[in-house]
Order: C-alpha cells, then structure tokens, then sequence
C-alpha cells in the first residue's frame, strides 16, 4: 500500500500541492481526478521523486519513498507512465521494451510475450520507430514497456488524452483487467472523470491542490456536488 | 591497377584517410559529448592529449608501446569522467554560455599543466611499425605499416563504439539517457551515471586519436599538438551534424581526404579556407549537418 500524508509542493512562491493526504489500496485502482491545475501530475511526479515536496511523507510498504532518487523508486517496483506517454521516438518499439524490462523483475523474453500477448499490435509492430505510431498505439506501447518490468505499482499519467473514445474505452478496461488478474496497484490520474471513475475502486479528487473528496469511485460518481463544482460534469 | 595505387590521386586519399580518421574520432567524442550532455567540448583535445602524455609518458620509463597505448584508454576515461562529475555536472541546467566559458578555461589550463609537468618540447613517439611506405614495383604506395596501424586502431575504436551502442544493454542506456533522461529515469536507468560515462568513452575516443597523431614520424607529442586535429574535428563534426555518429566519422574521412587534395593540388595555407567554406556551404544546405536531422513527430 503507498500512504500518502501531508504531501506539499510548491514551485517557487506557488503551492502545488497542500498537505495532500491519502492511502492507494493494493491491488486497486486509485483514480485521482479533477480540473486543470488540480495537482494531479505534481503529485505523480513526486511519488516518482521527479519533484521533491516541501513537506510530508509517502510510505509504500514500509519504505520511505520521499528522498530516494526517481530511479531508485522505479528499481523498488512503482512504474510509471508519464504525461505525454514518453515513449522514445528514435527507439523501435523492441528497444523500447528493452529499456523497460532491463531493471526490472522479470526476464525479456518472457516479458515481451506477455505484452505482445496484452498488446497484439505491438508485436507487428516490433521493428517499427515509437515515432511512427499512432496516439493508441503508443500509448500501449508507454503501458507495455512499464508492466514488462512487472511493477507492483502502476502510476497513470492521463492515459486517455488525445485518444478517440473507443481507444480510451479500450485502454480503461486494459487497466481494469491488470488490477483484477495480475492484483497490479493502479493510480490513475485523468482528466476524463467519468471514464476513470468506470473502472476505479476509489478516487480521490484534487481541487487547487487540496484533497477535497477521498472515497469509493461510486460514492464520488453518485455525489452530483462534487461532480458538478470539481470535476466539471454536467448534472 | 599498379598504375592507380601508385597514383598521385590514390596517394593523396590514403594520406587524407590517416588524417581523416583522426579527424572522425575526434569528431566522434565531440558528438558522444553533445549528444549526452548538449555541451561543446571544446577541451575535448587537450583532455586526450593529457591522456596520452599520462599513457606515453611511461615509454621513457621502459614501458612497452603497447602497455603505454592502452593506457591512454582509461587514463582518458578517466578524465573525462572527472570532467563531467566536477565540473560540467554542476553547469546543467545553468546558462548555455557557462558550460562554454568552463571549457575553454580547462582547455587552457590543461595546455599550462601539461607543458609544466612535461615541458612544452616534442617528445617523440616510435611505435613498432616502420613508417617508410610500401612499393609496387619501383613506385611507392602511399602506405605504410604505420599508416595501416593508424588507420586500423582508428576503425577498431569506431567500431567498438558503435557495436557498444548498438549491440549492448549498456549502449541502450546511454542512448536513452541523452535522449529522454526523465524518461530513462523513470525506468530506472542511472542517467547521471551514463552522462559520466558517455563523457569518458568519448575522452577514451580522443586519446585514441592523440595516440594516432603522437605516432606519426614528424607529428610526436606536444602539449597543444591536437589543437589542429581538434579544430579539424570540430568541423566535421557539424558537416557530418552534430547528432550523428556515423555523420562524424564520414564527415572526418570526407574532411581528411579533402585537405590531402587541397594541399597537393593548391596549398596547405587553404586547407582552412576550404574547410570553413565546406562547413558554410553545408550549413546553408543543410543547418543539421549531412547526417543530422530534425525531428518530425507525428501530429
């Protein structure tokens, strides 16, 4: 479990993030949503250790993730798909299941059949540039390269931006299914509310960089103020 | 066939191709530099050739040549890595003139180090190979066992380094740490580590191409002998663009073997002209270098 508490952050005279607080269940999918400006990457990141807060704590079994470097958390098992995807263009898609698995638990070949297995596509398009690939594909290929390091922690990184619904749709029920059979700890951070609150056991919602709701995906998706003042759905 | 080995053409682009690789190498560590670390190491000669008197200076005290080569390999790795480590590690992300400014000061300072330690005069250096050139017939080739043994060690280099990039998860790495380094950290890749690393392999690269140019018959050692080899290196390493590997090693062969030809046909006061008209020309063809390229991203 990683246990979030106090987390705050700030970017020069700007507060990011306000005494964050909140606990990401194993083995389910903790979707943390809200507006623009929300704090919804700064608090990713800092579980990542690419931004280091100003205060607080982030415990993840015991271990103290807040001043480990980033690719010390990654080695620890907490994966991470970022803003963007970040798949790197100039690599073959081979190459980039490479970098992923190379510091991870398991082996490459093993690795690869498992993902070719979870992502077809990605296996016709093995020798292919990850520049090439269209907004779906990479964004399997950012997913795969992650899991083939079988991290115990997925973080998500608005997994669904610039995708067509039907790809989105896909990619939710892709999350689901890894948490379900492979007990995989998920954050999702998504702008889309409603697609992540479909698939997600509980959400947290970030306003301004405050917690202002942490509870059951159904309680936050029944709860018409919330989805009406934070996450901009029309009741 | 004689006739054409024995030529006045064919010699000049064997005498353009010893130079040319060195030329490549030096580009080479440049580009390795750059594409690491987005910095010009305009030190990067005077680093090898600090590498080469700690490697060659043992010849005077008995070492084998083969023992004092080598050498230079990890004494140049070894600067290099200190470089990054101590001084250009704490310029990133600083402004892009200061790595600049540091590097031109080291150049300096290593020049005045150097020559204090080992005294500014030529020590020569004799490697196992004799330097008069072969003969078909009566007509000499332009081409020696010393030529071959400059040219091969220039090919192994270049090959060792680009199987490495290639080939090995090591190289995979690297790559990735210059191209994405969040990214690569993301994934657990040690970024710092393969910046330190890509700036040794390319002081490593250098001292290599000292060594080349040390052991020529009339070159030898000096404290500022590379600042030619460098300049020469700089320039094919834009021609061939700064983002490529192979565009350096092409661009210093194509650069090398050009000055041989401007130097026999016209002077050796042109061979810089020339150079600099070359990289203008390129430059406004093609601002990325011959081998660079702009990256297209799908929108």
């Amino acid at each position: 479990m990683i246990r979030v508490a106090g987390l705050s952050v700030s970017y020069g005279a700007v507060r990011a993030l306000r005494d964050v607080s909140f606990d990401v269940p194993t083995g389910q999918v903790t979707a943390v949503i809200g507006s623009n400006g929300a704090g919804k990457t700064t608090l990713l990141r800092t579980i990542s250790g690419l931004v280091r807060p100003a205060a607080g704590s982030i415990d993840f079994d015991g271990l103290e993730l807040v001043g480990l470097r980033t690719e010390a958390i990654a080695r620890r098992g907490i994966g991470h798909v970022p803003e963007g995807r970040g798949v790197i263009e100039e690599f073959t898609v081979l190459d980039n299941l490479r970098l992923g698995s190379l510091h991870g638990r398991g082996k490459l070949a093993a690795g690869l059949e498992t993902q070719f297995e979870l992502f077809p596509i990605l296996a016709s398009r093995r020798k292919q540039h990850a520049g090439t690939l269209s907004g779906g594909e990479r964004q399997m290929l950012a997913m795969a390269r992650a899991l083939i390091a079988e991290p115990s922690v997925l973080l998500l990184d608005e997994p669904s931006v610039g995708l067509a619904p039907i790809v989105t749709r896909d990619v939710m029920t892709t999350i689901r299914e890894l948490c379900v059979d492979r007990r995989l700890t998920v954050v999702l951070v998504e702008q889309d509310a409603m697609s992540a609150l479909q698939v997600a056991d509980r959400a947290v919602v970030l306003h301004v960089g405050e917690v202002v709701a942490d509870a059951a995906a159904e309680v936050v998706r029944a709860d018409e103020n919330l989805r009406h003042y934070y996450l901009g759905v029309a009741t | 066939m004689d006739a054409f080995l024995t030529s006045r053409n064919a010699s000049d682009v064997l005498h353009g191709l010893v130079n040319g690789m060195v030329f490549g190498l030096v580009a080479l560590g440049l580009v390795l530099i750059w594409r690491a670390t987005r910095v010009l190491n305009f030190a990067l000669g005077a680093m090898a050739t600090a590498a080469a008197y700690l490697g060659l200076g043992l010849l005077s005290y008995g070492v084998g040549f083969w023992w004092c080569f080598l050498l230079c390999i990890p004494a140049g790795m070894a600067i290099g890595a200190l470089t990054e480590r101590f001084l250009v590690r704490p310029l990133y992300g600083k402004p892009e003139i200061n790595p600049i400014v540091a590097m031109v000061g080291l150049l300096i300072l290593i020049e005045a180090v150097v020559g204090s330690i080992w005294g500014t005069r030529q020590r020569s250096v004799i490697p196992p190979f004799s330097y008069v050139d072969w003969h078909l017939g009566s007509n000499p080739v332009a081409l020696s066992p010393l030529a071959v043994f400059q040219i091969g060690c220039a090919v192994v280099m270049a090959l060792a380094v680009g199987a490495l990039f290639r080939f090995t998860n090591l190289g995979l790495q690297l790559r990735a740490a210059a191209l994405a380094p969040e990214v690569s950290r993301l994934l657990g890749v040690r970024v710092s580590r393969m910046l330190t690393l890509g700036w040794a392999l390319a002081t490593g690269v250098a001292a290599v191409a000292c060594v080349i140019v040390s052991s020529g018959f009339i070159s030898g050692l000096t404290p500022s002998g590379m600042e030619g080899p460098f300049a020469a290196g700089f320039i094919a390493a834009a021609v061939g663009g700064l983002e490529s590997p192979v565009g350096a090693l092409v661009g210093g062969v194509s650069l090398g073997i050009l000055e041989a030809f401007v130097t026999d046909y016209w002077s050796p006061n042109l061979v810089l002209p020339v150079s600099l008209l070359v990289l203008v020309v390129v430059l406004v063809v093609r601002p990325n270098g011959l081998f660079g390229h702009q990256r297209v991203r799908r929108v």
